[in-house]
């Protein structure tokens, strides 16, 4: 066994690094919930999370404002990464991202329709809204690949220019759209464009939980299939795979949680191509293990930025999609650069 | 019982190219060869034998049985494929990739001690054991045409489909391929069909040859019927000489960039 190997694997089994990120999850909600504008200890921030009565000012601190924030951004982090990756594992390709394939413009287009319809409105179920995002997810991701591909394969040069494309085509859409909307609704969508956390409502919290499930599910169940696909699809044909059938549920899948992930925070780029990549290199490329990883991490993540977003300039509070971006982008680049020359896609 | 059998298979793409009205017969334990020149349908059949397309006239059997009522899962339990570019788009180590031959025989991919034991042979098999915990990604071309092998008999199969399996390989990285798949140790109860342009090599190792050309079967015999110079400069469009291998006694292909009148001079002389 040679010392690269070795190096590559040391002692970490998928089990103990998931207790790991779990624990990395649960630090990052107790400090995403201590800290703004009235910084609480830890343990007024525990006493309002499990106990506190109406009295209690840091509970409700807690309970109202931080706890449904920071919920909000644990569950579209999980939900972007979890795209990511079925985006990734279906179109073979590492630099794959609901945000990079121009599926998170297809969302934001699919929603903006919705508000235009005035079914979107602060006081409405946000039922409706996240399924039209989720057609617009869907809409866009169909047409990137089918852009893409040439020769049934998608080489990695056309699917990223196709991204680009179908990408700015549904983002001018948004923006025609805005011109049709008047002043006082723009303000809010705007902000909402640029990702934004704040607005977080019960409902959608439990729209959005419902939906991450069901998309974990699909991927942890298609997750050894998604193994198979690495080899290309007509190897995993010759295994016994129905290749077809793995793609398009893992597809439509990562089209819906992008859809509610975006119908509920807005455009939050990268997060599905920073979180996996960060999975593989804790563990490998075994989708069995990374589907729960990219979506605890995810959580993890977002968490994290968000509260960067609130803590770095305040009291200004940032878009948290600027630091997603931040840290997305030299990733983008770095990746692009080395896997340049090889034709391993 | 024939272990594959191709009645009447017609397949084309929409371009027009493919295959037309094939037939032929492997039986168990042969090795069947299938040699031609470019576009000749080589690759297409590989398809249709392995049910990545699906015939639009006649039928495909193996053991007797049409794949196209047979599920993919099953089938992949009786025929594994050497494909010509093997490419892995993830860093998955060699182990898992050849881990990977035996979901066909595990249930949803989890596998057992025997899985593991299998995987393990195979690639003591092909000689790829002490690769076991590399990265596909960082192999050799050769190298990993290698653990694509050990990939493939790790589905135990008993029919092996190769798929120009040497094309890219230097030769040390050929002969370990060629061993492993027609040594007398190999399995010879598995049904072997070699895709090559390597006449020679076809002709050395087959039992028996498939001759494609445009798309129809030209000739399907024993090498001596198949290797002659009248039916290749049929199938090539270029002549073609053809003598014996004085060790294999099997009909050999002679270069033929002599008669383009390059090097005429010396490829004649003391070869016998």
């Amino acid at each position: 066994m040679s010392a690269h190997a070795a190096g590559r694997r040391a002692g970490a089994s998928p089990a103990a690094v998931l207790a790991w990120l779990a624990a990395l999850l649960a630090a990052s909600l107790l400090v995403s919930v201590m800290v703004g504008s009235v910084s609480l200890t830890p343990r007024e921030a525990l006493r309002g999370l499990f106990e506190g009565g109406s009295q209690d000012t840091a509970a409700t601190i807690v309970r109202k404002i931080r706890l449904p924030r920071t919920l909000l951004a644990g569950i579209v982090g999980a939900c972007l990464s979890l795209a990511g990756l079925g985006f990734q594992a279906i179109s073979r390709n590492p630099l794959a991202d609901p945000s990079v394939l121009g599926v998170s413009s297809g969302a934001s287009f699919g929603l903006m329709v919705a508000v235009l319809l005035g079914i979107a409105g602060p006081t409405s179920s946000p039922i409706l809204p996240t399924l039209f995002a989720f057609a617009g997810a869907l809409l866009a991701a169909v047409l990137v690949y089918a852009i893409a591909q040439v020769d049934g394969r998608l080489p990695m040069t056309t699917l990223l220019l196709s991204g680009v494309i179908i990408g700015l085509f549904f983002t001018s859409c948004v923006m025609l759209a805005t011109v049709v909307l008047a002043a006082a609704e723009l303000q809010g969508v705007v902000f909402w464009l640029m990702g934004n956390l704040a607005p977080a409502k019960t409902g959608t919290l439990a729209v959005l939980g419902v939906v991450l499930v069901a998309g974990v599910a699909v991927l942890a169940r298609q997750a050894p299939r998604l193994n198979l696909l690495a080899l290309g699809e007509e190897q995993a044909l010759q295994l016994g795979v129905e290749a077809e059938r793995v793609k398009r549920a893992v597809f439509v899948a990562a089209s819906l949680v992008t859809g509610a992930a975006i119908s509920a925070a807005g455009s939050i780029g990268f997060v599905g191509l920073i979180v996996p990549h960060a999975a593989r290199l804790l563990l490998g490329p075994d989708n069995r293990a990374l589907v729960p990883t990219s979506v605890v991490l995810g959580a993890a993540f977002l968490i994290l930025a968000d509260l960067g977003a609130r803590t770095i300039a305040a009291p200004m509070e940032l878009p948290v999609g600027v630091i997603t971006s931040f840290c997305g982008a030299p990733l983008f680049v770095y990746l692009l650069r080395r896997r340049r020359g090889t034709e391993a896609w | 019982m024939t272990a594959i059998e191709v009645r009447e298979v017609t397949f084309r793409y929409p371009s027009g190219k493919g295959l037309v009205g094939a037939s032929f017969n492997a039986a168990p334990g042969e090795r069947l060869g299938i040699v031609g020149p470019n576009t000749a349908g080589k690759s297409t059949l590989l398809r249709l034998l392995s049910k990545v397309l699906a015939p639009q006239r006649g039928a495909v059997l193996i053991h007797g049985r049409d794949i196209s009522r047979v599920g993919r899962l099953a089938l992949a339990r009786e025929v594994a494929v050497v494909p010509q570019d093997f490419q892995v788009a993830f860093p998955f180590s060699v182990n898992d990739v050849v881990l990977m031959g035996r979901y066909p025989h595990a249930t949803g991919g989890a596998w057992g001690a025997r899985d593991r034991a299998v995987a393990r042979e195979a690639m003591q098999t092909v000689g790829v054991a002490d690769l076991a915990n590399r990265r596909v990604d960082e192999l050799s071309g050769g190298e990993r045409q290698l653990v694509s092998l050990a990939r493939a008999l790790a589905q135990e199969p008993s029919v092996l489909l190769l798929d120009e399996p040497t094309a890219h390989l230097d030769l040390r990285h050929q002969r370990d391929v060629v061993e492993t798949v027609f040594s007398s140790g190999s399995d010879r109860m598995r049904t072997t069909v070699l895709v090559s342009h390597d006449l020679n090599l076809a002709a050395e190792h087959c039992d028996r040859l498939l001759l494609l050309a445009g798309g129809t079967v030209q000739a399907f015999g024993a090498p001596k019927e198949v290797i002659t110079p009248q039916q290749l400069e049929q199938a090539y469009g270029c002549p073609v000489e053809v003598d014996l291998d004085p060790v294999s006694h099997r009909p050999r292909v002679r270069s033929s960039l002599a008669r383009a009148g390059a090097v005429h001079l010396e490829m004649d002389s003391p070869r016998m």
